[in-house]
């Protein structure tokens, strides 16, 4: 393992440390916690919006605390959910009286630590509701499995719910947003090689020279296949097509799109990808209201991409392009 | 026989640290290669925090520590499953401090209630309760048998270890292994794999 690290023990913790450091402007650590806060927290007069995982993820989750997006993130161990003493304290300290809403992601150990959460906060009297993201069309979503992952399209609940929560709506009016934004979102991502987590040491899994995982998670967790290495545009067009076949889209209909680097692809090699995308929404008569191209949901140091697309309407494209103020997203 | 809680709570402990690295390469092939190192750390907070505890505590008060600091050390799916377990199990342990095979019964009993609560989990599903329920029917039919505490231990633990060769056989339809589908047969759940670890720690323990 090659890392700039000094314990891997104490990568969350010293990461945290550096990013209240670097965004004293935005962010607030909570004492004793690993839950960075917007810093005049909490906001009055509107819902605070929290998310979180583990940790590995950077940006997300706490470089989307700001106006218009997050009030709080809490980080766990490298790909591990935090636990549920550590959301109940950033549930608290973003809770202006209005409630909370948590944002999670589709993974066992996530919904039952921010669930316990809930259970904390709610015998305190404190409001709190949740959305679960399931973007990830790479996975199965029947009986048989506990549903789709939840991926980069994550970023896309954060920003629209954060920019619902700014005007001042109710709880089950963000919510209800939220909703709408994960039933309009599909992601679905690959993995040309691996990454390493710092506590385990040694790489998650094992990809060969010219082998590549399609569908690979943003834990290393298996994709649908392994395939030998293609083309760029072979690669995109059979993530996008994935996506097309769960969400059918047609002409004159507007997306958002997301290509979002798993932490070691270029933005290079992100952008030969986009202009692919463009080019097969184009030709389906797609209009491209957005784009997102960088790295927002990342997985370590994995080489790899996902690509997100959000079906928009009136609603969801006002709030899309609304302002935000955060350390990973800035939008005026 | 030996034994307080305390002790036997330290030894469990230390015997998931000893199985780290077999935890976390057993998750590795079908997870997200953590349990081990999840519970590693869950089990060195716990015995941290035993330590502080004064030695005197009942057997409730015990289990609820461990079950607190477990919820609040170990994260991922595990911390509040066995969380859960720990804490569900004090409940019926508050003033104790002697076991005896009915009470031991009915808290495994109530731990398991707990665990498919909070995982909306039920057996066959290649989890902990794949383990964890042959187990306590097999210490409750001993029981009935008339057997003594240490040979009900022993039959739980032996339907324990079958339960745990009986997850290599199954596909799993929880946590992160159910994306794997039919891949996952062959694989031995890290899950059900540190559950039998407990009891036959306990078994073991107990023996000597």
């Amino acid at each position: 393992m090659k890392k700039v690290i000094n314990v891997a023990e104490h990568v969350v913790e010293e990461m945290l440390q550096g990013m209240a450091l670097a965004h004293p402007q935005y962010l607030r650590r909570v004492e004793g916690f690993d839950v960075l806060v917007r810093v005049n927290s909490p906001v009055g007069g509107k819902v605070g919006v929290v998310s979180g995982g583990g940790s590995g993820h950077e940006p997300a989750h706490a470089g989307f605390v700001g106006r218009g997006m997050l009030d709080g993130a809490i980080a766990g161990a490298v790909f591990t959910s935090p636990t549920p003493d550590q959301v109940y304290e950033a549930i608290k300290a973003v809770d202006s009286g209005g409630g909370v809403l948590l944002i999670i992601k589709n993974y066992s150990g996530d919904v039952m630590n921010f669930e316990m959460a809930i259970e904390m906060a709610s015998a305190e009297g404190i409001t709190v509701d949740k959305v679960i993201v399931d973007d990830d069309v790479a996975v199965e979503n029947s009986t048989w499995t506990i549903g789709r992952r939840g991926i980069a399209g994550t970023v896309f609940v954060h920003k629209i719910t954060g920019a619902k929560a700014e005007t001042g709506a109710v709880l089950p009016e963000v919510k209800r947003v939220a909703e709408k934004v994960i039933a309009n979102v599909r992601s679905m991502g690959m993995a040309l090689d691996s990454c390493t987590v710092p506590a385990a040491g040694k790489p998650s899994f094992i990809l060969e020279e010219n082998e590549i995982e399609i569908g690979m998670g943003i834990h290393g967790e298996p994709g649908t296949h392994r395939e030998s290495i293609s083309t760029a545009d072979e690669i995109t067009t059979h993530l996008v097509n994935k996506i097309l076949a769960d969400m059918p889209l047609s002409s004159g209909e507007e997306v958002a799109v997301m290509v979002n680097g798993l932490g070691a692809t270029t933005l290079m090699e992100l952008y030969v990808v986009n202009r692919k995308v463009a080019d097969l929404l184009g030709n389906k008569g797609v209009k491209i209201t957005k784009t997102y191209v960088g790295n927002y949901m990342t997985s370590l140091e994995m080489a790899g991409f996902s690509v997100s697309v959000l079906k928009l309407d009136s609603e969801l494209k006002e709030l899309l392009f609304a302002q935000a103020d955060t350390p990973a997203l800035v939008q005026f | 026989m030996k034994g307080s809680i305390y002790e036997v709570m330290a030894v469990i402990g230390q015997a998931i640290i000893n199985n780290k690295q077999l935890l976390t390469d057993l998750d590795a092939a079908i997870g997200d290669g953590d349990h081990g190192i999840n519970m590693a750390r869950g089990f060195e907070a716990v015995g941290a925090k035993l330590q502080s505890l004064e030695p005197d505590k009942d057997i409730g008060t015990i289990l609820k520590t461990v079950g607190m600091t477990l919820i609040t050390s170990v994260g991922g799916a595990s911390g509040p499953l066995y969380g859960t377990a720990f804490l569900r199990a004090a409940n019926l342990g508050l003033g104790r401090y002697e076991l005896d095979k009915e009470i031991a019964a009915n808290m495994l009993a109530v731990a398991i209630t707990g665990i498919k609560e909070r995982g909306k989990a039920t057996r066959g599903e290649k989890t902990m309760l794949d383990v964890l329920e042959p187990a306590y029917d097999a210490f409750v039919e001993a029981a009935g048998a008339q057997k003594s505490l240490i040979e009900c231990l022993e039959s739980a633990c032996e339907s324990a270890r079958l339960g745990v060769e009986f997850t290599k056989t199954i596909v799993a339809t929880k946590g992160r292994a159910s994306y794997l589908g039919e891949r996952s047969i062959g694989h031995q759940d890290p899950g059900a794999t540190s559950s039998y670890i407990m009891l036959q720690t306990l078994l073991e323990y107990i023996r000597c």
